[in-house]
């Protein structure tokens, strides 16, 4: 209360000063806070952001091409499981297969989005592209062939011809022991 | 792990593979019913001692001894005798056993006559075939109670508390053919009298006490005797000259035979005919029938002969029934009209009735055959009677003052086939109240279920549940079902009428008693040979109703006149009924139908003419449009000659007939009569439904089975080895089992079994055959399977051309395109001998099959068909367990669980019959004897379809907590979501 009251005694009550003078060095009558130095980016090096860029550029090439290189070890993993999972169809070598099967799909379908953080004019994503659909189609393939193995593929003649009604018979015999 | 994995899969397809069909305590009678009959009564003995048990001991036509309540007619105890064992006499012993002669007189039972127990057997010796009597004598005579037994050439008198024999006297050596054996009340001589030849007469007097022969006087009778001896009293006696026109009345008094003649004609004018002495046991009259004509003749104490009574109709007389000293009385049953007439006459007055009572009679059942009467004493102390009736029909019926009491539908005991009939289709318009009404009870039932289940209910309520399931009125409804539970089974039996039963209960739902297969002048002995659908109408199947056919043949020979009747199976009413001119030996059911799907019928006569049914010139149209392809053919097991015939065209005879074909021989099979004797021969059911022709086998490879409806099993054996089991030594028996196509004669495949014999039952279905033998050697019966697979067709194996549709695997084939056929076969012991070997059958043909064997203990065992596959080997490989194959074992294991039966036995059983059901899981299986027993199976369990206890109130009320559940989460989580925003 006696602040205000100091305050309304010099007759004029408040004021704010909305002139921004962050950027107006000239009109700054105060220091910069301890620490900060005002630095603009148009007085960066030139030499050093580029380096920078190389440095990014590397780094997300490199970084593509372990995404590309991702499935590989899921391929191993999922070989594993599957030689686990036998030659029967049961819950578990079905579940597996199917899960053998779904991911390369749900990867092949997310290609565009696995690289999107990668995305740079300097980094050819080309490469790790075609090895990340490559080595995808290798687990779809694999996926395919423990279904062939299930036997849950119509690859035999057997599949074709297991619901084949019997022929027709052109003709027509009856009779037997005469009626007692 | 993975290998653990392995085993632990393995073994839940196993435990889940070989289903056992055992039931709960709980789920008998829900989807089987049971019923007991006896089978037609050939004698009973009432048995109304004063301990208040009125029973009545009959013996009958199907071997059965059994005890009836005369109250309600039920069984109180049964005893199914062996088919060779036929009953020749029944008799009530010392008040306590019922004597029981058999197998021609040569075996003597005594049963406890409470519970039907087994006393005693002995076997009587003898040598010759002859007549079987029975006789008691009375305490008098002889302290030991002796029966007399006259069996097999020989007299036995046998103890009827122990059963051991007396005393013999052996008739053998006399060459006497023995009639009658007397024993005069209150002496202690015995009678036998006989004929020697055909015109001496013999006496021999016996005493009753030792069997010593004291008397034997012979005298001739010039003209011969002819037939059975009525006895009228204890020294005389009326037999029929060789001429059967004179009644000869024989004197045996004192040792001294006279013989006195009567013309029959003297008696009564018109005497042109057959003359046949009754055989009854009235004292001092005898019956006489000469055609229709019954006389009652008096013999007087002169030996003069007086008619006393003169029936111009047919009639049934009872024995004579002592109701005190000296007064018997007799009843005799007439019809007239739509009631029967049964008069109660005493012996010594013959011109008034002592009782006259007229019942309404059901012309369904025929005449009556039989009557047996029995007296009691009613409150006023006066004589009543009670009468069993037996009918033509094979019904036993219970009179009393006038009323049936109570009757059994004993003709049931003698089916001769079966057939199914759908039930009507259900009528729309249900009322709104009903189906409210139903709807209440529907959740009514349903919560007790789930009480139930959640074992919340009272021993009541469980009683309740277990009625409800048990008279749940779903399945004795008379409509249609959707699965196909319900239906009718048309049962034809041997005495001639049509019974429909309905598969939900059992219960009678129709019958019929054919007029065609009634006895009547112009049909002496008609019997009832076969029943088939007639007419199953699937485009008209609201307005139209099915009928089936009935085929009998009035006559024993197979050149009597064929008769053929077609019933409305909806109602039970004879549409038509055909006297044919021509004989039936052979029915051929053909595969086309007439527009209004009548099936084509092939009756095939004594003289190999094959006359055409339906008789309408669309249905010779047909006929002659599938001529050329139609062939039949006919066994000669006697002669051992298998023929295949062929249609050459219409009859040559004086009168056109459009509808009679002459046939011409195509091939015939010449078994060695000197090595081979035919025994057996079965085909493949006409309407069995096969679902593919591939079989896919281990490693998605296929067999193609050799399909077709033209192949015969036949089984022969050597003609030494043809009789029982035993009769012949191993070396000198075989059997041998033949596969031939019936189309050309061609032999598919012939298999030697050395060592081994009949008899053989077989069943064949689909490409395989099973079948069941003695084996010889190994002392053991033993079952085989033959599987035929067609190589000409297995090298389509391109699967572009299968995917393209381009094979020839379903164009028809021809039985003259020479089929090249492998067969396999393998075989196991079996414990139990078989009855009658079955297979199930279902509406598609995809669920695996089960054998339905009829065990010698009266049960019906099912039998996995992957126990009888000729692909078991010992050591399965992994993909042949994967497939369903079970290591191979030397005999078929019987899984005491597997008795489709379970608790029950069908006495007497001689046929299975399974039918399918439209529920593809499921078939309907009707096994018939003496006993009928139906079921429903599911061979593979039923995966179409949610069991009967499937709580479907469990489920709402899950769904409806699922559902709260939900709403309850959602509610709290809102709750939960507006907190965390507060926050």
């Amino acid at each position: 209360m006696d602040k205000g009251k100091a305050v309304m005694g010099s007759g004029r009550r408040w004021a704010v000063d909305f002139t921004d003078n962050s950027t107006t060095p000239s009109s700054r009558d105060f220091p910069d806070p301890p620490g900060f130095t005002r630095a603009s980016p148009d007085q960066d090096d030139s030499t050093l952001s580029r380096q920078k860029k190389d440095a990014e550029a590397n780094w997300k090439s490199q970084k593509a091409w372990e995404v590309a290189q991702a499935p590989f070890k899921n391929l191993l993993m999922m070989g594993f499981m599957m030689w686990m999972a036998g030659s029967t169809v049961h819950l578990f070598s079905i579940g597996i297969t199917f899960s053998a099967l779904w991911q390369p799909i749900s990867a092949l379908q997310g290609v565009g989005k696995v690289f999107e953080p990668y995305k740079d004019s300097k980094v050819d994503l080309l490469g790790p592209k075609l090895l990340f659909i490559a080595l995808n189609l290798g687990g779809l393939a694999l996926g395919v062939w423990k279904l062939n193995t299930l036997g849950l593929l119509p690859t035999h003649a057997s599949d074709w011809v297991s619901s084949l009604p019997p022929a027709q018979e052109v003709e027509y015999s009856g009779g037997g022991i005469p009626l007692g | 792990m993975g290998v653990a994995i392995r085993v632990f899969v393995l073994l839940l397809f196993f435990s889940s593979t070989i289903p056992t069909f055992s039931l709960f305590e709980d789920q008998v009678g829900l989807m089987d019913w049971h019923q007991k009959y006896i089978g037609k009564v050939k004698h009973a003995v009432f048995h109304t001692q004063k301990t208040g048990r009125k029973r009545v001991v009959v013996s009958t036509e199907e071997n059965v001894i059994a005890s009836l309540d005369l109250r309600r007619g039920e069984i109180f105890w049964r005893h199914v005798l062996g088919t060779n064992d036929a009953i020749d006499a029944i008799e009530i012993a010392l008040g306590k056993y019922v004597i029981s002669l058999s197998s021609d007189g040569s075996i003597l039972r005594a049963w406890n006559l409470p519970d039907g127990q087994m006393v005693w057997e002995s076997s009587l010796q003898g040598t010759k075939h002859s007549k079987s009597l029975l006789l008691l004598l009375n305490a008098e005579v002889n302290k030991d109670n002796a029966i007399l037994v006259f069996g097999k050439g020989c007299l036995h008198a046998v103890s009827s508390i122990d059963g051991e024999v007396l005393w013999k006297k052996d008739f053998s050596a006399e060459s006497v053919e023995v009639q009658q054996v007397i024993h005069p009340l209150g002496s202690d001589m015995i009678y036998v009298v006989g004929f020697v030849g055909s015109s001496q007469f013999d006496a021999f007097q016996i005493n009753a006490k030792n069997g010593d022969l004291l008397k034997h006087k012979s005298e001739t009778l010039p003209g011969g005797f002819v037939g059975e001896i009525s006895s009228v009293s204890s020294d005389t006696l009326v037999a029929l000259d060789a001429t059967r026109s004179i009644l000869v009345t024989i004197n045996f008094q004192d040792g001294n035979i006279s013989f006195q003649q009567t013309y029959i004609s003297d008696l009564v004018e018109d005497s042109s005919g057959m003359a046949v002495i009754l055989p009854s046991s009235l004292t001092g009259v005898f019956g006489v029938t000469i055609n229709t004509l019954t006389l009652f003749v008096r013999v007087t104490t002169e030996g003069k002969l007086e008619v006393v009574e003169k029936i111009d109709q047919e009639i049934a007389v009872s024995d004579a029934l002592l109701l005190s000293e000296g007064q018997q009385a007799f009843a005799l049953v007439q019809h007239g009209g739509e009631k029967i007439h049964l008069k109660v006459k005493l012996g010594h007055n013959w011109n008034s009735d002592f009782l006259r009572e007229s019942i309404e009679m059901d012309n369904q059942r025929g005449l009556v055959h039989k009557v047996f009467i029995n007296s009691y004493i009613r409150t006023d102390r006066s004589h009543g009677f009670r009468a069993l009736i037996v009918m033509e029909d094979h019904s036993l019926l219970l009179l009393q003052q006038g009323e049936i009491v109570w009757s059994r539908e004993d003709g049931l005991a003698s089916i001769v086939d079966v057939t199914t009939s759908e039930l009507p289709l259900e009528k729309e318009g249900v009322s709104v109240a009903k189906v409210e009404h139903n709807l209440f009870e529907w959740l009514k039932g349903h919560m007790l279920k789930l009480k139930g289940t959640l074992m919340l209910a009272s021993p009541d309520e469980v009683a309740a549940i277990q009625a409800m399931r048990l008279k749940s009125s779903e399945k004795s409804k008379m409509t249609r079902d959707r699965n196909g539970f319900r239906k009718l089974l048309v049962v034809l039996t041997r005495a001639g009428k049509v019974f429909a039963l309905h598969t939900g209960d059992g219960r009678v739902v129709w019958s019929h008693f054919l007029h065609s297969l009634r006895k009547s002048e112009a049909c002496g002995y008609p019997t009832g040979l076969k029943v088939y659908q007639w007419q199953v109408p699937h485009h008209h199947a609201l307005d139209e109703n099915p009928s089936v056919l009935v085929l009998g043949r009035c006559g024993q020979s197979s050149r009597a006149p064929a008769v053929l009747s077609f019933v409305d199976t909806y109602t039970g009413k004879e549409l038509s009924s055909l006297d044919l001119a021509h004989s039936i030996v052979q029915v051929i059911r053909l595969p086309f139908t007439d527009s209004t799907e009548q099936r084509l019928h092939l009756v095939v006569d004594a003289d190999q003419r094959a006359h055409l049914y339906p008789k309408n010139p669309e249905a010779v149209g047909i006929f002659h449009r599938e001529l050329s392809n139609l062939y039949w053919y006919s066994v000669e097991a006697d002669n051992g000659i298998i023929k295949g015939h062929a249609i050459k065209g219409n009859c040559i005879g004086e009168v056109l007939d459009h509808y009679c074909f002459d046939t011409r021989d195509l091939w015939s099979i010449v078994f060695p009569s000197e090595s081979e004797k035919i025994i057996t021969t079965v085909t493949r059911k006409l309407n069995e439904v096969v679902h593919t022709q591939a079989k896919v086998i281990a490693d998605q490879d296929v067999m193609y089975k050799y399909i077709s409806k033209n192949l015969l099993f036949v089984a022969t054996v050597a003609p030494k080895a043809s009789g029982e089991i035993g009769a012949a030594m191993p070396d000198e028996s075989w059997l041998v089992v033949y596969l031939i196509d019936t189309v050309t004669g061609r032999i598919l495949h012939r298999m030697v079994h050395y060592g081994s014999q009949g008899p053989v039952h077989a069943v064949f279905s689909e490409n395989w055959v099973v079948y069941h033998y003695f084996n010889l050697r190994a002392h053991r019966y033993e079952m085989s399977v033959i599987e035929i697979y067609d190589q000409s067709r297995a090298d389509n194996k391109d699967i572009w051309k299968l995917v393209l549709g381009k094979h020839n695997l379903t164009s028809p084939i021809s039985s003259y395109s020479r089929p090249e056929v492998v067969t396999k076969s393998q075989s196991y012991f079996f414990t139990h001998s078989a009855k009658a070997i079955a297979v199930t059958s279902t509406s598609k043909g995809i669920t695996s099959k089960q054998l339905l064997i009829g065990t010698i203990g009266d049960q019906v065992l099912a039998l996995d068909k992957r126990f009888v596959d000729p692909r078991r080997s010992i050591n399965p490989t992994q993909v042949e367990k994967e497939e369903g194959i079970i290591p191979l074992t030397d005999s078929l294991p019987i899984v005491p669980q597997s008795y489709v039966t379970h608790a029950l036995k069908v006495e007497g059983l001689r046929g299975i019959v399974a039918v399918p059901a439209k529920l593809e899981s499921t078939t309907l299986v009707f096994a018939y004897g003496v006993d009928l027993f139906f079921t429903r199976l599911a061979p593979s369990r039923t995966y179409d379809s949610l069991t009967e206890d499937f709580s479907y109130a469990l489920l709402l009320l899950t769904i409806v907590a699922l559902v709260a559940a939900i709403f309850v989460t959602w509610v709290l989580s809102e709750r939960k979501d507006l907190r965390d925003k507060w926050r």
